[in-house]
């Protein structure tokens, strides 16, 4: 059977930079995969390439063994896959609940809801829902999201991701501002995402982080994938050397 | 700003003078004398949200009403045909000043502050030539007889057609997604844009909204004084700016709201007309009302950074 999603020998050049050269990638329903690599190994125009910001040179990406072709964000989003970026991309003067539902809003039923009005009790009754299951420190949906900490927006922002993405989420380095219990709380939340039968794909500088919690370890170096390892059976020291290129390792070990 | 400020000085005034200020004819006076600035600020707010800005109004509302007096005019008729034909045409002409603002804005990607400044110009510059910088002194008599001194039930018929509009505005602002998405724009525009929103649509419409209630705001002006107010528009824009900002909206964009902006227009007219009434110089209110613009964004200011520590 086909890997979820699966990318094979993605290339894409800025002026003389080959920021992608080759670039595999797969990841299986279920399973979290962290992608890691020094900076300007080309994670971050791996992920934009798999996800409709960014149009490659050569190379091609399969859902569900399909081929596919994402013009815009909003392509993959219509097949299930969502991003959480860095800066996360909330708006801090609306609350959670119309973050969750930024774009989709839920209308009011007949004539009201072709008027414009919102249904706001249902998309505050469905946030709520979902940071519950999420387990998660968002006790307000009525808070603007700006006056909320470090983890919490983090949280609304994969609760909302995940609320749409019921195929692929990427995070992009989700626990890099945050505090210790923050981080405890975001790394259960991706293992409850993945054990929904998500797909989770982790960008992570943290590699501690990324052993806890990722099942599989895909290494980019100089845009290529250039090694995969199963989390259970490698060590941080493996990682940085495949990192780095200090070790020489075969592409396609695990 | 607190809403209570605004009964704080109602209450101030009432105490001081109840015979004169606390009466109908006084209070229908204020009412009457906002209402135009409160057609404008229904658009004003809306913009301002976006963190965007419209100094055009002024202008717009000009040059709306010199073109529908013109045809207005030419028609000779003092009836009811008349007088939509002109309303129509009014709000044509706004709309077009309004787009073309939220295009330049959003496709050419000129700062608000400039497009609309260079609009406020160009759109003054073609009533003036348009009139030769003379006002047209002719509205239809009905327009003159029902808006600009109509009564219903007391209360000036311009004054319930602001309040229709202020309250359709509101309800546009606060409960429905044109609203949401105002806001979402002014708070983050790049999340807006990632969640899919069409944000240089939505500022198009935004920015046309504002003209279009300019252009009615034209209609209303020309019934109410019977003239076009060609050199009379010139500060509406700072007027209508600061009552919306006055009213809490955040110049900086995401928040504010319509009940807040109808505070902001309702206090410097009170002030003025408490002025007058206890026998304050009435040059007093302008230096009242440019410090309660600094002190409301001061305090607001001060709010928002307690609210982002407290986080």
């Amino acid at each position: 059977m086909s890997p979820r999603f699966e990318a094979r020998g993605l290339s894409r050049k800025f002026g003389r930079v080959q920021a992608l050269d080759q670039a595999d990638f797969d990841v299986e329903a279920g399973e979290v995969v962290a992608l890691i690599g020094d900076n300007g190994a080309g994670k971050s125009t791996l992920v934009k390439a798999l996800t409709g910001n960014l149009d490659v040179d050569a190379g091609e990406v399969r859902f569900e063994g399909e081929p596919v072709h994402f013009a815009t964000p909003q392509d993959a989003s219509r097949l299930g896959i969502e991003v959480v970026h860095q800066d996360l991309a909330l708006a801090p003067h609306l609350d959670a609940a119309q973050n969750m539902f930024l774009g989709r809003e839920v209308m009011r039923p007949g004539v009201l809801g072709h008027l414009g009005f919102m249904d706001t009790p249902q998309m505050r009754k469905r946030s709520a829902q979902a940071f519950t299951e999420l387990g998660s420190a968002v006790r307000s949906v009525v808070t603007p999201v700006g006056s909320m900490s470090g983890g919490q927006k983090q949280t609304v922002a994969i609760a909302r991701a995940v609320a749409w993405a019921d195929k692929v989420l990427f995070l992009d380095e989700p626990t890099a501002a945050l505090g210790v219990i923050q981080t405890r709380n975001v790394l259960d939340t991706i293992r409850k995402v993945r054990d929904r039968g998500i797909s989770v794909v982790l960008i992570s500088h943290s590699m501690p982080h990324v052993l806890e919690v990722a099942d599989r370890i895909q290494v980019l170096r100089l845009g290529r994938r250039v090694a995969t390892y199963r989390a259970a059976d490698t060590s941080i020291e493996e990682l940085v050397g495949a990192m780095t290129g200090a070790l020489d390792p075969k592409e396609g070990a695990a | 700003m607190d809403p209570r400020v605004l009964l704080v000085i109602v209450a101030v005034f009432g105490v001081m003078s109840p015979s004169t200020f606390l009466t109908t004819g006084n209070l229908t006076n204020i009412a009457q004398n906002v209402s135009i600035w409160a057609v404008l600020a229904v658009g004003m707010t809306f913009v301002i949200i976006t963190s965007g800005i419209d100094l055009s109004v002024g202008s717009v509302l000009v040059v709306s009403s010199v073109v529908s007096a013109k045809v207005m005019e030419s028609m000779g008729d003092n009836g009811w045909s008349t007088a939509l034909v002109g309303l129509g045409l009014a709000v044509v002409v706004g709309v077009f000043w309004g787009a073309l603002n939220g295009f330049l804005v959003a496709k050419a990607n000129v700062p608000p502050l400039i497009v609309t400044l260079g609009t406020l110009s160009v759109a003054l510059g073609v009533a003036q030539i348009a009139t030769g910088g003379l006002d047209i002194r002719s509205a239809p008599q009905v327009l003159q007889d029902n808006i600009g001194y109509g009564r219903l039930a007391g209360i000036p018929a311009i004054s319930i057609i602001a309040l229709i509009i202020v309250i359709i505005g509101g309800i546009m602002l606060h409960r429905t997604r044109f609203g949401r998405y105002t806001y979402a724009i002014g708070s983050n525009e790049t999340s807006a844009r990632r969640v899919g929103i069409n944000v240089d649509r939505k500022l198009v419409q935004i920015y046309a909204l504002s003209g279009f209630l300019a252009g009615i705001a034209g209609i209303l002006s020309l019934a109410q004084y019977g003239t076009t107010t060609i050199a009379g528009q010139s500060l509406t824009n700072l007027n209508v700016i600061a009552a919306v900002v006055i009213g809490g909206t955040s110049i900086f964009g995401g928040q504010g709201s319509m009940f807040g902006s109808m505070v902001g227009l309702f206090i410097p007219a009170v002030l003025q007309s408490g002025f007058v009434i206890v026998g304050v110089s009435p040059y007093w209110q302008t230096v009242a009302v440019g410090s309660i613009l600094i002190t409301a964004v001061y305090v607001d200011q001060h709010r928002r950074a307690a609210a982002v520590r407290g986080g």
